[in-house]
């Protein structure tokens, strides 16, 4: 298999991490669940920089986030599959 | 997993795989004479710091058993302690010299500047005689006490630093080493998870307890606002981590699949229930974590990374690890342990772990570490309050 774009922690995951420098949008990803190396494409609609997420599903305001199959926080703006997920669309949910 | 080190074993037992002769400051003004024996004896280090007046109560406490701590590290061969007066200069002394090792104090009121530093010059120089003669010796990998704490954090580490790390203690505990990880406020998040890998139900009462305390003592009495700002970090954003909760279950993956903590320590407390993982109560700010775990004992601190924390320990070897190719290519210098091939899916967690037990026993042996080399000393004590 090539090298990964994006990996996901867990099967229950609704993010993933870019692991490789200069994504661009309109790449197809080849994407990995590292818990049991099965693999999936995905469409990244954003230039995403490394290390960053990208939404697995379409998103709503107040919807949760999971990886590592634990709640990471919320959603604060609307996100598409495939969209970059940080700061600007997405929030703690503690203090 | 047994494997051989060469390493120099203690009066007391423990192994060190460092051999320092450290000029030790009681307190802050105490630092210019202990930097200027240093200077004088080659082969001695001074480790300046910022305290040791005014303080009181549990900070007084914390600071006597970092500096006790300190000295008594197994990396430590012999230390000179120099105070401004007698008394706590004593307490430090006879607290390090409980090890068998040799420890000397001399106080400067009433005897100024220049006569402290030419008898401690004398003294530092006997020592480095002594300490430079010892020989390493053959130990097993089980005798060290392996400390970890992760900085600079991005997604990358939740993928493959950290559980390389969390990999090498599955390993080693079984065997026998002593662990530590810490970090109390960047649990948040993941504090269920924590107080479930605990070995015992009162570890896990201990850690929530003071989980629990630092949120409401220090979280809820200062804070001014969000604490987005801070946990996670402008550096940690950058990286792509979004919350303290993705921060917090990337940190927790340190501490492996299969291994469980048996008690929760205060800041710098030595173990005492056996071999085996402990928590500890620390800040999250490397230099500090890491002067806490160095004090309670640890010789090797493995120190994850993602965008790049250059993080030393004038007395503990930090071995560095990371997975992120573009810190690999920006700042290679820094790191001990590339594990990028786990993003790539060419490396497995365990065989990032095996490379990371092959460094450590690289790093016992005497291998100097990247911030050994590039001279990272960073020791910083911990203060809990304002002095009186």
């Amino acid at each position: 298999m090539s090298i990964p774009q994006l990996l996901v922690h867990d099967h229950k995951d609704n993010v993933g991490v870019v692991v490789v420098e200069n994504l661009s949008a309109g790449t197809n990803m080849t994407c990995v669940i590292t818990h049991d190396d099965s693999d999936f494409q995905l469409m990244c609609s954003d230039d995403v920089p490394i290390g960053h997420k990208v939404a697995l599903q379409d998103f709503a305001v107040g919807d949760t986030v999971l990886k590592y199959g634990e709640d990471i926080g919320k959603i604060v703006a609307p996100i598409k599959k495939g969209e970059h997920v940080h700061v600007h669309n997405m929030k703690t949910k503690r203090w | 997993m047994s494997q051989k080190i060469m390493a120099y074993r203690r009066e007391n037992g423990r192994v060190g795989v460092r051999n320092h002769v450290v000029i030790l400051p009681l307190d802050d003004i105490s630092n210019a004479a202990c930097e200027a024996v240093a200077n004088n004896i080659k082969g001695t280090m001074a480790l300046p710091h910022a305290y040791g007046r005014l303080q009181f109560g549990e900070d007084l406490d914390l600071h006597f058993r970092t500096m006790i701590g300190t000295g008594a590290n197994p990396n430590v061969a012999a230390v000179v302690v120099i105070g401004i007066e007698p008394e706590w200069t004593k307490i430090v002394v006879d607290g390090i010299a409980a090890t068998g090792k040799p420890v000397t104090g001399l106080s400067i009121e009433q005897n100024g500047d220049i006569a402290t530093i030419a008898a401690a010059a004398r003294v530092a120089k006997d020592y480095v005689h002594w300490a430079t003669e010892l020989l390493r010796e053959e130990c097993d990998i089980s005798d060290l006490w392996i400390s970890t704490k992760c900085g600079e954090s991005d997604t990358t580490t939740g993928l493959s630093s950290c559980p390389t790390v969390g990999n090498m203690y599955d390993k080693l505990l079984p065997g026998g080493i002593y662990g530590c990880f810490g970090e109390t406020s960047e649990i948040t998040g993941a504090e269920h998870l924590c107080k479930a890998k605990a070995a015992n139900p009162e570890a896990a009462e201990k850690f929530m307890k003071i989980w629990q305390s630092y949120q409401d003592d220090v979280i809820e009495a200062h804070k001014t606002s969000d604490l987005s700002d801070s946990q996670p970090t402008k550096g940690n954003i950058l990286g792509g981590l979004t919350t303290i909760e993705e921060k917090a279950l990337g940190n927790l993956e340190k501490i492996g699949r299969t291994s469980t903590y048996i008690d929760a320590l205060g800041p710098a407390e030595e173990p005492k229930k056996g071999k085996g993982l402990y928590f500890m109560d620390t800040s999250s700010a490397a230099a500090e974590c890491v002067t806490l775990m160095a004090a309670a004992g640890y010789v090797i601190h493995t120190f994850p990374t993602g965008q790049g924390n250059v993080i030393g320990n004038p007395i503990v070897p930090v071995i560095k690890i990371t997975g992120n190719p573009r810190t690999v290519r920006t700042m290679g210098e820094h790191v001990d342990v590339d594990v990028s091939g786990v993003l790539r899916r060419d490396m497995t967690i365990s065989q990032a772990g095996d490379a990371l037990i092959d460094m450590i026993v690289r790093t016992s042996n005497g291998r100097h570490t990247a911030a050994e080399a590039l001279g990272h000393r960073e020791f910083v004590m911990t203060k809990l309050y304002r002095s009186a």
